[in-house]
């Protein structure tokens, strides 16, 4: 069975409970005209076939925990197994989103100190965890930005500044609030150019969007004449918080002038990812943006947490209801875990297997920005020579049992490798990739063919993409006949 | 630290090779001023017992839910899940993957959420699907952009008759793009009344079942809708019964995937449904998975039509959306998986028949009748003597759980109550509501 629509025929067994109540009909109780003239074409599969099917699918998958999963700007952390227990307590995992306000003091509980404990990392003043994803916290972020100049009456504000650094969903968060998007050249040192920032802040400029550290693995030094900048001419600044993992307990970007900050739980705070999803975007925000935060809000009085909708300046409500809750358990959870002290190892040992990485693969690779890097570096896979790519690099990996470094972003950078190790991987398992990275460039020079067949060792070869994009095939074809 | 491998000796090597004396050194180009005033949060490191007692704790302070019956309803069910789908859920090959950008490492997620697009399309009559939103309100929402984006038109109608959350979430987005939302009144069945349509819109979003319960007739709708786009919003478990929204002509079909084998977990995460016809591909929001082959000509799969998201097409992607609920989504396809064609039908069965016994017996009582005379499936709304807050904390006493009807009082329902029914409600449970009902008035 290659996908579930392959199991044909209809599985017996009894999986539902009987009906215990008089039974009227469908006939009566539906009009014909409403009614479902075919069934669904959804297989009905025994326990043992779903079992292994899902099991086997499985396996053709790789995550955290098969091994090193250095993908850049992604974070890809362990997830501690607790965590996860904790999130399926029943009183937790039961919990309706509707239920009485009484019935959930534990749960409003728990969202008002993830709500301090973020805001104390964030060194800002209040937050929504209603944001589902980093992007989700852009969207909302952009939407308080857009309310608070309509606000002022300085609706002619609509520039948003981005370095050319940014990631995809800066600009798309920005362009759906309304923004227009002005780039920012990133100069020699790979950080904003601020003769370039001096020149376009006007009074049409909204604000900028910068990622810290930028997408190079770079930390901008100049970090608070940006700010500085921005504020000077009137505009706002986000912060996304993609990269938080490199100065996580050391630093804040309250204090380095951000306006608004998202943090993504399922980089940062070891949420795992689920192969794409679901995440959580808590969005913090300095004192001028307060006010706009979505409702509800989680607040406290003397008869214990309520949810709060009377915050008439509010810009409204960004999710069906209070956030990915269960998400953002699992990271309340590991900040329990951690402590202050484990924070800051994160951001400590994070930066120096980074650093390390650099330091060695350097040697080997081109490195466009040699300087001390943050969680993150940049290589490129250009002039390996014999025509060998980023891409080839990345597919004999695989064959090499890893995961691939993110690879073609940042934009700015040809042929880009964009390496993050995270915390958790050890010395062991860094040299080991280090010395993998090495065989392979030993292998572009003497044997190319290697690389541009790769991978052989995976549960399939290179894909056809070209066909993919020209002939969709989204769904499965169940009138294709069978091979 | 136990989630870190590296040893004091390995530090000092790693400091070493990067020609640094010291870990601080390694973030001196974060401005000191920054530095300085950092300012911890004032919490020590737990051991995994403590941090599970602490959690624990908290969790003390809900209630204990097995000694509640509830009728909670509102776009999130209370369905049996079968154990099958927190095994696959939790295989850690699925849930610690990341987003499947190298296809030769992801066939499982990539396997399954093409699966997971056929089934949807198989239960909303599309012809295409995306491997999931965040959730039920921003699917609709990003909907509504999209048919913006197509019909080029920023006016859009919405039936009054929206669950009051998705409507919240519609009012924000709609408010931040400079789209204007009119309202579409429903009549005495529940139903919306299109007799006076507004023209010139970008689409009609209907709800059904809506958020009274009642199940909306679509025969004919599209046609009256000229260039505007009909966007309709379901509760997948009712499509096992219901005609597909693809039949009435639907252009985009969201929904909220709670129902299909997701804990309530307080709100999140849930998953958001999105799919339409097979034209409106490019306009599409959200990863998308497709067949292909491989160097080999074995069938593989792979993200497609990349260049509609937000990594490829940045400022003019057709949404910022990155991560979604992939595992949600994985969820779901068990889910389905599990009970097939035919038990998604009889599920759907047991929720509509339950929940009209419950309406027949709790109308038969003095003063109680079905506030609308449209067709329902497992959700309906009680005209009630009392005074509903009361009652509804009346029947708290006795752990019953029901919508707060403050949300129907705001639609405009005064004097009423809904109940929502699923398979998990037995006889007694519904005959004991109804008694305490009766002893209430």
């Amino acid at each position: 069975m290659k996908t579930i629509f392959d199991a044909k025929g209809k599985r017996e067994g009894k999986v539902l409970p009987a009906l215990d109540v008089p039974q009227q009909g469908l006939e009566k109780l539906i009009p014909h005209s409403l009614r479902r003239s075919r069934k669904p074409r959804i297989p009905a599969l025994s326990e043992p076939e779903l079992v292994r099917h899902y099991t086997r699918l499985s396996k053709l998958n790789y995550g955290v925990d098969d091994g090193l999963y250095p993908l850049g700007s992604c974070t890809m952390k362990y997830n501690p197994k607790v965590n996860e227990d904790l999130a399926q307590l029943p009183a937790f995992a039961g919990a309706h989103p509707l239920a009485d306000e009484q019935l959930v003091q534990g749960s409003l509980a728990l969202l008002h100190e993830a709500s301090r404990f973020l805001c104390n990392i964030a060194g800002l003043s209040d937050i929504t965890l209603q944001p589902a994803a980093g992007a989700h916290g852009e969207l909302t972020g952009m939407f308080l930005f857009n309310r608070y100049f309509r606000e002022r009456g300085e609706s002619k504000r609509k520039r948003m500044l981005l370095p050319d650094s940014a990631h995809g969903t800066n600009p798309a968060s920005a362009t759906i609030s309304g923004f227009s998007i002005t780039q920012i050249p990133s100069g020699e040192d790979g950080m904003v150019d601020l003769v370039a920032l001096r020149e376009t802040l006007d009074e049409t400029v909204a604000g900028i969007m910068l990622t810290v550290p930028n997408t190079l693995g770079i930390f901008e030094e100049r970090i608070l004449e940006i700010t500085q900048m921005v504020h000077a001419a009137g505009g706002l600044c986000y912060f996304d918080g993609a990269n938080l993992n490199a100065f996580l307990g050391r630093a804040r970007p309250g204090d380095m002038g951000a306006d608004a900050f998202h943090f993504n739980l399922h980089k940062t705070l070891s949420t795992p990812h689920g192969g794409g999803g679901p995440g959580s975007g808590p969005l913090a925000v300095s004192q001028c943006l307060v006010d706009f935060l979505p409702v509800p809000r989680i607040t406290k009085d003397e008869n214990g947490y309520h949810l709060d909708r009377n915050f008439p300046r509010s810009i409204g409500c960004m999710h069906s209801f209070y956030g990915n809750f269960g998400v953002i358990l699992k990271a309340y959870a590991y900040i329990l875990l951690l402590g202050d002290d484990g924070l800051h190892a994160v951001s400590d040992n994070a930066v120096l297997n980074a650093n390390y990485l650099q330091e060695r693969l350097k040697k080997t690779y081109r490195l466009p920005y040699d300087r001390l890097c943050k969680h993150e570096f940049v290589l490129s896979g250009e002039k390996l020579g014999r025509g060998i790519t980023t891409f080839d690099i990345a597919k004999r990996l695989i064959d090499y049992g890893f995961y691939p470094p993110t690879v073609y972003f940042p934009l700015i950078v040809h042929e880009a490798l964009m390496i993050e190790p995270t915390e958790c991987e050890g010395k062991e398992t860094l040299d080991r990739f280090i010395g993998v990275m090495e065989k392979i460039a030993l292998e572009a020079k003497e044997n190319p063919e290697l690389l541009r067949a790769a991978p052989q060792h995976a549960p399939v070869q290179r894909l056809d993409q070209t066909r993919a994009a020209r002939h969709p095939i989204l769904t499965y074809p169940f009138d294709e006949l069978p091979e | 630290m136990r989630y870190i491998a590296n040893t004091e000796v390995d530090r000092r090597a790693m400091l070493g090779a990067v020609g640094v004396s010291s870990l601080e050194e390694l973030f001196n180009d974060i401005p000191k001023k920054v530095r300085d005033r950092y300012r911890p949060i004032g919490l020590p490191e737990r051991s995994e017992l403590e941090t599970v007692r602490k959690v624990q704790k908290l969790a003390h302070f809900n209630a204990v839910w097995e000694q509640y019956t509830s009728f909670l309803g509102g776009g999130v069910y209370d369905h049996y899940i079968p154990r099958v789908v927190s095994y696959v859920t939790s295989r850690s090959e699925f849930s610690t993957a990341y987003t499947p950008y190298q296809p030769e490492m992801s066939q499982g997620t990539l396997t399954a959420m093409f699966e997971f697009q056929t089934l949807l399309c198989e239960l909303t009559g599309m012809d295409v699907a995306n491997s999931s939103m965040y959730d039920g309100a921003t699917a609709l929402a990003e909907a509504v952009l999209m048919a913006e984006r197509i019909a080029k038109t920023d006016k859009v109608a919405v039936c009054r008759s929206l669950f009051p959350h998705y409507r919240q979430v519609l009012d924000t987005y709609c408010q931040a793009g400079g789209i204007e939302i009119v309202e579409v009144p429903y009549d005495h069945a529940g139903c919306y009344n299109a007799d006076s349509l507004p023209t010139k819109i970008s689409a009609l979003v209907v709800q059904s079942p809506n958020t009274f319960g009642i199940i909306e007739e679509m025969n004919g709708l599209k046609e009256r809708l000229g260039a505007a786009l009909l966007i309709v919003a379901v509760n997948p478990i009712s499509l096992g019964l219901i005609a597909p929204p693809g039949k009435a002509g639907a252009d985009i079909v969201v929904g909220e995937g709670q129902p299909l084998g997701l804990s309530p977990s307080f709100g999140g995460p849930f998953l958001g449904l999105f799919a339409c016809r097979k034209q409106y591909l490019r306009s599409m929001p959200g990863r998308i998975i497709g067949r292909t082959v491989d160097a080999q000509g074995e069938i593989a799969y792979t993200m497609t039509s990349q260049t509609r998201e937000q990594h490829i097409r940045r400022g003019r992607a057709t949404s910022n959306i990155c991560t979604n609920s992939t595992l949600c989504a994985l969820a779901a396809a068990v889910y389905l998986a599990g009970l097939g064609g035919h038990g998604l039908q009889e599920l759907a069965l047991l929720n509509l028949e339950k929940a009209h016994y419950l309406a027949e017996r709790i109308g038969s009582l003095p003063g109680y009748s079905l506030a609308f005379s449209g067709p329902f499936f497992n959700e309906f709304v009680i005209s009630i003597p009392g005074d509903p807050q009361s009652v509804c904390r009346q029947l708290a006493r006795d752990k019953i759980l029901v919508n707060n009807p403050s949300s129907l009082s705001e639609l405009g329902v005064k004097q009423a109550l809904s109940f929502a029914v699923t398979e998990q409600r037995t006889k007694e449970e519904l005959d004991s509501l109804v008694n305490v009902l009766r002893d209430i008035t």
